[in-house]
């Protein structure tokens, strides 16, 4: 199965996943998969794409950002609001140089995602590694589970 | 003129879909987006390849075919559960015919934060000559 990445140029500058967009999200694409036998990606079809997941202490943020210093990348994280921006930029090589193939996407992105709960924003890790952002997002102290002991 | 220079590195993206050897490894094959361009003595491949380390990378180059092949491995711990997911751990492959007109023994390969720089030099009686007139 070759799957392309596109890059619709719609105008979407953030995108928000609450409860009900993340249900209409998974129906979307299970119909998507059912009718075009493809396991088509639920991607926002914005630069970057991101996996978002979480365990009991941390929710993870990845994004695909290859080829970027970690200076040209900005990220905040307020509550449990967190964005992620930046500018791609693709230098031209040399002068006289003449292209047969630009495909790779550039300019400026903008991302803000809404979790489900709050961070706790002083302790949010960014590591950057082979061309993917990693962000390491504590959850604060009282949304996370705690077991309750029932006394007898 | 672009259809001459084209010639050096040809997609083969559809004879791959065509024959494309079965993957032994399940997950979604991805096609790379590429630069490629050119100067007078060498051509240049960029191809994005986010999560790729060069250890998972693969160039492969026989019978005039470069074959690039990368595996992403699945960068999430065990005890994860998704929220939202955008992409998903494959490979990326992509291939290209070069001709004879590349110094084979002399392509050099970077991959730099996820960024595959390729470099493949011209041989010496490719390259372009300007020749002077002189008047007799």
């Amino acid at each position: 199965m070759l799957v392309r990445r596109v890059w619709p140029s719609r105008p979407t500058f953030e995108s928000s996943f609450s409860d009900y967009d993340q249900v209409r999200r998974e129906m979307l694409r299970l119909l998507e998969t059912a009718t075009s036998g493809d396991a088509g990606e639920q991607g926002a079809g914005v630069f970057p794409p991101m996996n978002i997941t979480q365990d009991d202490d941390n929710f993870y943020i990845r994004a695909e950002v290859p080829g970027m210093k970690p200076s040209e990348l900005s990220i905040s994280a307020v509550r449990n609001r967190v964005s992620l921006s930046g500018k791609r930029e693709i230098p031209r090589e040399h002068e006289r140089a003449s292209y047969h193939r630009k495909e790779r996407p550039e300019g400026a992105f903008n991302r803000a995602v809404t979790l489900a709960a709050e961070v706790d924003p002083e302790r949010v890790e960014a590591r950057y590694t082979d061309g993917i952002l990693t962000l390491t997002l504590p959850k604060a102290e009282q949304v996370k589970p705690r077991q309750i002991a029932v006394r007898t | 003129m672009a259809t001459e220079a084209t010639r050096d590195v040809q997609k083969t993206q559809q004879s791959t879909v065509a024959a494309a050897p079965e993957q032994t490894r399940t997950g979604p094959v991805y096609s790379p987006a590429v630069d490629i361009f050119e100067n007078d003595s060498v051509i240049t491949l960029l191809a994005d390849m986010p999560g790729v380390k060069a250890s998972d990378l693969a160039i492969d180059l026989r019978e005039n075919v470069l074959t690039l092949t990368g595996r992403v491995t699945n960068a999430r711990a065990g005890k994860e559960s998704n929220v939202l997911s955008e992409y998903r751990p494959g490979t990326f492959v992509r291939q290209f015919t070069l001709s004879e007109t590349i110094d084979q023994p002399k392509i050099d390969a970077q991959l730099t934060d996820g960024v595959l720089r390729l470099e493949l030099p011209k041989v010496e009686k490719a390259r372009p000559r300007q020749i002077t007139v002189r008047s007799a």
